[in-house]
């Protein structure tokens, strides 16, 4: 396991996505309000990719005619077959019992620890006043 | 959409089997992409009354799609435009890194089945014209198919008869939800002209024929309106044999694009049932209606049934027979079936090639 650099903390809005590439594999890091989570770019249904869904929330009902809107901003709908997964975890609301899709923490660094290592940062350059997202794979 | 969401597309791996995809549809950039096959006449009267269909939602259909124009999120070509309207984009998005051999283009929201039957013959025509131009010309893994004016049958069947030499124009087109049941007479013009030029009549879901979408009334949901495709090819399918469309043009073939097909099995066994005892009805058959159809209809595979276990598909194709499926994606539709993932059952190799590409070879013409 090592520990990769993706992206500045300024790269990825609140409520936005980025798609990277870690050791080949593709994972979609997104921004609930200052939180950071990533999900493998490949949706586990049929392989859809991810990072090009829509953010959105979840709607349930608890009995036929009672609705509840919850999770605003923290699911994302595959691009193909509308799956929908909770950013946090890659659960699916689909099949919760069946179905996930792998998630990866993100976790925040400073430049300085970043310089310092162990770190691999390929792409990106680093800067030792800035914060960084950093994923372990 | 976040310009930092897409991966790069990758180009086939040479190792990857060659297939053919049943169901592409391409769609124009701009409208005015037909112009040059269109009367002045005909694009002002598009332009002033557009071009309406047989329902009363009249801007839209008549349910809100799961995606924006029904189609992948992801397909949006970089150049702007909506999906399945640049061919550089879906070379690389879908017929290469897939191995898209054979490719077979089916236009929708062109001009089929509109209320002005004389501008919809004026539209199919500039949409034949179109595939040609912008399609199969600058990529010869695709082939084009007749769009027909099908409220007009004996329209349909000149402009069938156009193309009779025309090797880039492999398949008939029409849409499931018709005017009459597939069946009725009316429209047997066009199937008597498909069997003389040798192409198959694809019978594609959707269309407003101004009935209701179920034959329970309008239903509530867009889910109801994707299950109904297959009760609504279900009710052509019988149509078409009871009335005797295959007993009369024997060598016709038909192909249900885009309705499923594991109802197939079961649609058969109660036409069977039905006609041993209700014989004297119909005697211009002559063979048990799953005979006609085991002989003379095939089925695109998308979308594909999931039912758990799996082995119940494989059961369902046992009954239809390998050498009746064709594959197809539906790019880039959202409900897109992608070739690596959407069949999860062991097969043979003999088994693969038939339903990947043998299939789609034995039933196109001239493939």
């Amino acid at each position: 396991m090592s520990r990769h650099v993706v992206a500045a903390v300024g790269d990825i809005a609140p409520g936005d996505r980025k798609l990277v590439i870690v050791r080949g594999r593709p994972i979609a890091i997104f921004n609930l309000g200052g939180e950071y989570f990533g999900l493998l770019n490949r949706c586990p249904h049929q392989g859809g990719p991810m990072c090009e869904g829509k953010i959105t929330g979840l709607v349930q009902a608890s009995e036929p005619g009672k609705y509840l809107y919850s999770k605003a901003g923290e699911v994302i709908r595959c691009p193909w077959h509308n799956w929908e997964f909770d950013i946090r975890t890659g659960q699916s609301y689909c099949e919760p019992d069946r179905f996930k899709t792998r998630a990866y923490p993100v976790e925040v660094a400073d430049g300085a620890a970043v310089v310092e290592g162990p770190y691999v940062a390929e792409t990106i350059k680093v800067n030792v006043a800035e914060r960084y997202l950093v994923v372990d794979l | 959409m976040n310009v930092q969401a897409r991966q790069t597309p990758t180009a086939a791996a040479s190792s990857k089997l060659a297939i053919a995809d049943g169901d592409i549809h391409p769609t124009r950039k701009l409208a005015s992409e037909f112009d040059p096959w269109l009367d002045k006449r005909w694009r002002d009267d598009v332009a002033t009354f557009g071009a309406r269909q047989r329902q009363p939602w009249q801007n839209a259909p008549a349910y809100p799609k799961a995606q924006p124009n029904a189609s992948r999120r992801d397909a949006y070509p970089p150049e702007g435009g909506r999906q399945g309207s640049s061919l550089p984009f879906m070379q690389q998005q879908h017929l290469d890194p897939a191995n898209v051999a054979l490719g077979i283009l089916n236009p929708l929201g062109t001009g089929q089945g509109l209320q002005n039957i004389d501008m919809s013959i004026a539209l199919c025509h500039a949409t034949n014209e179109w595939q040609q131009e912008y399609w199969t010309k600058p990529d010869r893994r695709l082939r084009a198919s007749v769009v027909v004016p099908y409220e007009d049958p004996i329209a349909s069947a000149k402009e069938i008869r156009r193309y009779a030499d025309n090797a880039d124009f492999v398949q008939v087109f029409m849409l499931s939800r018709t005017s009459e049941p597939l069946g009725s007479r009316k429209y047997w013009p066009i199937y008597e002209a498909a069997a003389e030029v040798g192409m198959p009549v694809g019978v594609h879901a959707f269309g407003y024929g101004g009935n209701p979408m179920t034959p329970g009334g309008y239903p509530s949901y867009y889910t109801e309106e994707m299950v109904g495709h297959s009760q609504a090819q279900q009710s052509g399918l019988a149509s078409l044999v009871v009335e005797g469309v295959f007993a009369r043009f024997p060598s016709l073939k038909m192909i249900m694009i885009e309705a499923g097909f594991a109802w197939a099995p079961s649609l058969t066994w109660r036409l069977d049932n039905a006609w041993r005892r209700l014989k004297q009805e119909t005697p211009h058959l002559t063979r048990l209606p799953s005979e006609y159809i085991r002989d003379q209809v095939w089925w695109t595979t998308q979308p594909m049934e999931e039912p758990e276990p799996r082995t119940h598909l494989r059961d369902a194709i046992n009954w239809i027979g390998w050498d009746r499926l064709i594959f197809a994606t539906d790019y880039p539709h959202w409900d897109y079936d992608d070739p690596a993932t959407s069949l999860p059952l062991k097969i043979s190799e003999a088994e693969r090639e038939a339903f990947f590409i043998g299939n789609a070879r034995n039933v196109y013409r001239g493939v």
